[in-house]
C-alpha cells in the first residue's frame, strides 16, 4: 500500500502552479480578443448617445435623439437612406458597420459636466459602447472628451460652440463637427461692419463661463479690426434669469450696439429684456441701435419669440438650405418627425454618419484607426459643402451660415433667414493660436 | 444720477416678484407654520396659467392653403384660432393680444384651488412634523410639479408677450428733465410694479380690515385660544393657502411678458425669495415686503459697472451678504417676530 503525503503547503503550491499554468493561455486570448476597448466581437455594435434629456438643453437634446436614431436606422438600411444618398464617400451600404447591425444607448448629461461623465463611463463600461457622441454644451463636451480619451473611446462632439473643445482642451480621441467662438466672430464680422458701419461703439454682456469669454473674445477681436470700439463688456451670471439691472446702464454708455455672448435660457432672456426696454427703437450717435447674437439657434430663437426679428447672428446649419446633402436630411428628418430639425440634430446627426464612414474605410473599429481615417479626410454632401476634418486640431472646416431673425415668419420653424454662406476660407485659422496639444490617441484595453 | 435712478427702477421692479412671492411664504408660514419651499413652483403654475390660457385661445383648425407648400413641399396647412371664427379676426386678434392680463382672471380659481388641494391634500399630514420633512415634502412635491409641466410644454421657454399697447419702454430722462434715452423703463415693468403694490396692499387690506383676515391675525397670534372660542381656524388657514397660492401665481402671470416662462422658473426665485423671507423676519408680512424690495435694488446696485470694477463678482453675493449680516447684527431678521422659528 502507497501512502500519499498530502500537506496544506503542497495543495497550495499545486494549486498555484496549475492555476498560473491554465491562465497563460487565457491570458493571451484575452490581450488578442480585446486589442481596444469594447472591441465588438458579435454581430452588432453598440454607440452611446449622451444627451441633455433632462434640465434647460432637454429639447435640444431629445432633437439631437432623434437625428441619432434616424442615423441607426439608415445605417442600418432601414428608411430612405437621407444623407447617405449624398454623402460624398460611397462606404457606407446600409448594412450597419462593418456588417455588424448598429445599436445603440443613451445617457443623459443634464448638462452637468459631472453627470455626462457619469453617463458616458457607464455607457462605456457596463453596455460596451465602442464610441460616445452628442451633447449641448461646451463644458460637457471638454468634460466627456477627456474622459473618452482616458477610456480609449472615439467622442464625436454634439453641439459644442467654444474654442476650447478643439482648442487647448483637445484630445487625440475626440472629434468636433460644429462650428466654434472664431467662426462665428470672423464670419458675423464683415456683414456687421456691411449693415452696420465700421464706425460703432459696443456693448458686450458675456455669459460668466468658458463658451462666453471664447465668444466675447472672438466677436470682439473681429469687430475691433473692422474698426468698432468696445465700450464695455460685462460678465453676466449664468443663472441669471432678469437682466434688466445689466441693460439698463447700455444707453448710458454711449454704446450704439449690444452684443449678447448669451446661449440658451440666458439668450432668450437677455434679448428679450434688451427688446423690452425699446433699445432697438432708440437712435444713439446718431445711429439706429442695433443688438447681435453670435451663436443663434433655431429653438431658442423659438423662445424669444417676435423678440429676433431683424437681429444678426450666426449658426452652423439651417433647414432651409437649398444643397442636395440637406434637403435629403430635411425629408428624411420631416417625414419621420413631422418638423424639420435643428442644426443640433444635423450636426448629431452627421457626427454618426462619419464615424461609421470612417470606421468602414480603416475596416476597424480601432479608435487609433478611425481616428486616422478621420485625420484630413474630406468630404462633402452632408449639409455644409466641402468640408475639412482638420488633423491637426480634429475641427471641421466649413462655411458658416450668417443668419438674421426673419421679419415675417410663416410658422414656428420658420424663424430665421440666411444672409450669407460665408466661404471656408474666411472662417479658417492657425490651428497654434488656441494653444493645447492633441496628445496621441488612446485604443484602450 | 441717471444711474442710480435706474438702478432704483430695477429695484423696485426685482423687488416686486420679491416681495409678491415671499409674502406667499410667509404667510403661509405665519398661519400654518409650514416652510413651503414649493411656493416656488407655485409661482411657475401661475406663469403657465397664462401659457395655457393663450393656448386655448389660439386652438386652431386646420385649413389647406393650396397655393404655399410648407417645408416638405406638401400644401401648406394654416391654423385659423376658433376665436377668429368666433368674434371675426380683428375681435380674435385683440382677445390673443390681452390673453396675459385675461390670464389673471384665469389664474385665480385655479391656484386657489390648487392651494387649497396642496394643504389638504399633502401639507396638512405634515403640520406636526419637524421642518426637515416639511422642507423636503414640499421640495419634492416643487420638482414633481416642474416635472409634470415639463412633461406637457417642453424645457423651453414659451414666449408670452404683454397686449401690444404695453410694448415699448418709457423714458424717465425726458420727464425728470434729463436728456432723452437716459433713463428709459419697459411699460410692463412699471406695470408690473404697480401690479405688486395693488395686490401688497389688497393683502394687508384683507387681512386688517375683514372679520376674516382678523381672525385669522388672531390666529395667527394665538391658535389655540381661536380654537377654544369654536373658530375652526384651520378652514380659514387652508383658505389662506389657497390666498398665498392665488399670489404667487399672479405674480408668475404678470412676469410671463418679462421672461418668457419654463418649468425651472420656479426654482430660479425660491432661494431668493427664501433669503428675503428670512432677511424680513420669518412669518412677518410687512418684514417680507421690506426685504423684498431692498433686497432688489441692493442687487440691483451691486450690477452696476462702476461697482463691479471694485467688486467683481459681488452681484452674485451681495443678497446672501446682507443676509448674513442681518442675521448676525438681528437674529429674527428686520421685522421678526419673537419666539417664531426660535423653539
Amino acid at each position: 500500500m502507497t501512502k500519499t503525503d498530502v500537506t496544506r503547503r503542497g495543495v497550495i503550491r499545486s494549486g498555484a502552479v496549475a492555476g498560473a499554468g491554465l491562465a497563460v493561455p487565457t491570458i493571451f486570448t484575452a490581450q488578442s480578443a480585446a486589442a481596444f476597448t469594447n472591441e465588438p466581437t458579435g454581430g452588432t455594435v453598440t454607440l452611446g448617445f449622451n444627451v441633455p434629456q433632462t434640465g434647460p438643453y432637454a429639447d435640444e437634446g431629445a432633437d439631437e435623439l432623434r437625428a441619432y436614431e434616424l442615423a441607426v436606422e439608415h445605417l442600418n438600411g432601414g428608411g430612405d437612406g437621407g444623407m447617405l444618398n449624398t454623402f460624398s464617400s460611397k462606404a457606407l451600404q446600409g448594412n450597419g458597420i462593418l456588417g455588424k447591425k448598429v445599436e445603440y444607448v443613451t445617457g443623459d448629461t443634464q448638462t452637468k459636466s459631472d453627470a455626462a461623465r457619469a453617463s458616458a463611463k457607464s455607457m462605456i463600461e457596463k453596455d460596451g459602447a465602442i464610441m460616445i457622441t452628442g451633447g449641448s454644451s461646451s463644458g460637457v463636451a471638454v468634460a466627456v472628451q477627456a474622459l473618452c480619451q482616458e477610456a480609449g473611446v472615439i467622442f464625436m462632439a454634439g453641439l459644442t460652440h467654444s474654442n476650447d473643445t478643439t482648442g487647448k482642451d483637445k484630445k487625440a480621441n475626440g472629434f468636433r463637427h460644429f462650428f466654434n467662438s472664431y467662426m462665428s466672430g470672423a464670419a458675423l464680422a464683415p456683414i456687421l461692419a456691411a449693415n452696420y458701419g465700421k464706425d460703432r461703439r459696443a456693448y458686450h454682456l458675456t455669459a460668466d463661463y468658458n463658451w462666453g469669454y471664447t465668444t466675447e473674445e472672438a466677436v470682439r477681436t473681429s469687430t475691433e479690426a473692422m474698426g468698432w470700439e468696445t465700450v464695455n463688456a460685462v460678465k453676466t451670471p449664468l443663472t441669471q434669469t432678469d437682466f434688466s439691472s445689466y441693460i439698463a446702464p447700455v444707453l448710458q454708455s454711449g454704446a450704439d450696439v449690444l452684443v449678447l455672448n448669451h446661449y440658451g435660457g440666458n439668450m432668450v432672456n437677455s434679448l428679450t429684456n434688451a427688446v423690452q426696454f425699446g433699445l432697438r427703437d432708440k437712435q444713439v450717435n446718431g445711429k439706429n441701435f442695433e443688438i447681435v447674437v453670435p451663436l443663434y439657434s433655431r429653438l431658442m430663437a423659438k423662445g424669444a419669440g417676435a423678440n429676433v426679428k431683424g437681429i444678426y447672428g450666426s449658426t452652423n446649419w439651417h433647414w432651409t438650405l437649398q444643397d442636395e446633402g440637406s434637403k435629403a436630411f430635411v425629408k428624411s428628418f420631416g417625414t419621420k418627425y413631422g418638423f424639420p430639425p435643428s442644426q443640433a440634430a444635423h450636426t448629431c446627426y452627421v457626427q454618426a454618419l462619419l464615424y461609421a464612414d470612417a470606421v468602414t474605410r480603416a475596416n476597424s473599429f480601432n479608435p487609433c484607426a478611425v481616428a486616422e481615417a478621420l485625420e484630413g479626410f474630406q468630404f462633402d454632401g452632408m449639409g455644409n459643402g466641402p468640408t475639412l476634418y482638420r488633423a491637426a486640431d480634429h475641427q471641421c472646416f466649413k462655411d458658416v451660415l450668417v443668419v438674421k431673425g426673419k421679419e415675417n415668419p410663416t410658422s414656428e420653424f420658420d424663424l430665421l433667414e440666411i444672409v450669407e454662406i460665408t466661404p471656408v476660407g474666411q472662417v479658417t485659422y492657425d490651428p497654434s493660436i488656441f494653444g493645447g496639444n492633441l496628445g496621441t490617441c488612446n485604443p484602450g484595453a | 444720477m441717471e444711474a442710480i435712478i435706474l438702478q432704483i427702477l430695477n429695484g423696485l421692479d426685482k423687488g416686486s416678484a420679491y416681495a409678491l412671492i415671499a409674502l406667499g411664504l410667509t404667510l403661509i408660514f405665519g398661519t400654518l407654520g409650514v416652510v413651503n419651499f414649493a411656493h416656488g413652483a407655485l409661482f411657475m403654475i401661475g406663469a403657465f396659467c397664462a401659457v395655457t390660457l393663450s393656448r386655448i385661445l389660439t386652438l386652431s383648425h386646420t385649413v389647406i392653403d393650396d397655393t404655399k407648400t410648407d417645408f416638405l413641399g406638401q400644401p401648406l396647412k394654416v391654423e385659423v384660432p376658433y376665436v377668429y371664427d368666433m368674434f371675426g379676426q380683428a375681435t380674435g386678434e385683440a382677445i390673443i393680444d390681452w390673453a396675459v392680463p385675461l390670464s389673471l382672471l384665469f389664474a385665480i380659481p385655479v391656484m386657489v384651488g390648487l392651494g387649497v388641494l396642496m394643504e389638504r391634500g399633502l401639507i396638512k399630514h405634515f403640520y406636526k412634523r419637524p421642518h426637515a420633512d416639511q422642507i423636503l415634502v414640499t421640495f419634492g412635491l416643487a420638482i414633481v410639479l416642474q416635472e409634470i409641466i415639463k412633461y406637457f410644454y417642453g424645457a423651453n421657454p414659451i414666449p408670452t408677450p404683454a397686449p401690444d399697447a404695453f410694448r415699448g419702454s418709457f423714458d424717465f430722462g425726458a420727464a425728470l428733465g434729463f436728456d432723452p434715452n437716459l433713463i428709459i423703463y419697459p411699460y410692463w415693468r412699471i406695470i408690473y410694479f404697480a401690479f405688486a403694490t395693488v395686490v401688497i396692499g389688497g393683502v394687508f387690506a384683507f387681512l386688517q380690515f375683514t372679520t376674516f383676515g382678523m381672525v385669522v391675525r388672531a390666529g395667527m397670534a394665538d391658535r389655540e385660544t381661536v380654537q377654544l372660542l369654536g373658530i375652526n381656524i384651520d378652514r380659514r388657514f387652508t383658505l389662506m393657502f389657497g390666498l398665498a397660492a392665488a399670489v404667487a401665481g399672479l405674480a408668475g402671470v404678470m412676469y410671463t411678458p418679462i421672461n418668457s416662462p419654463n418649468y425651472h422658473m420656479g426654482m430660479d426665485f425660491l432661494v431668493l425669495s427664501f433669503v428675503v423671507v428670512v432677511v424680513g423676519g420669518m412669518g412677518s408680512l410687512p418684514g417680507a415686503v421690506l426685504a423684498g424690495f431692498l433686497l432688489g435694488i441692493l442687487e440691483s446696485f451691486a450690477s452696476m459697472g462702476v461697482v463691479l470694477n471694485i467688486l467683481p463678482g459681488i452681484n452674485q453675493i451681495i443678497i446672501y451678504l446682507v443676509a448674513i449680516v442681518i442675521l448676525l447684527t438681528r437674529p429674527r431678521g428686520l421685522m421678526g417676530r419673537k419666539g417664531v422659528m426660535e423653539d
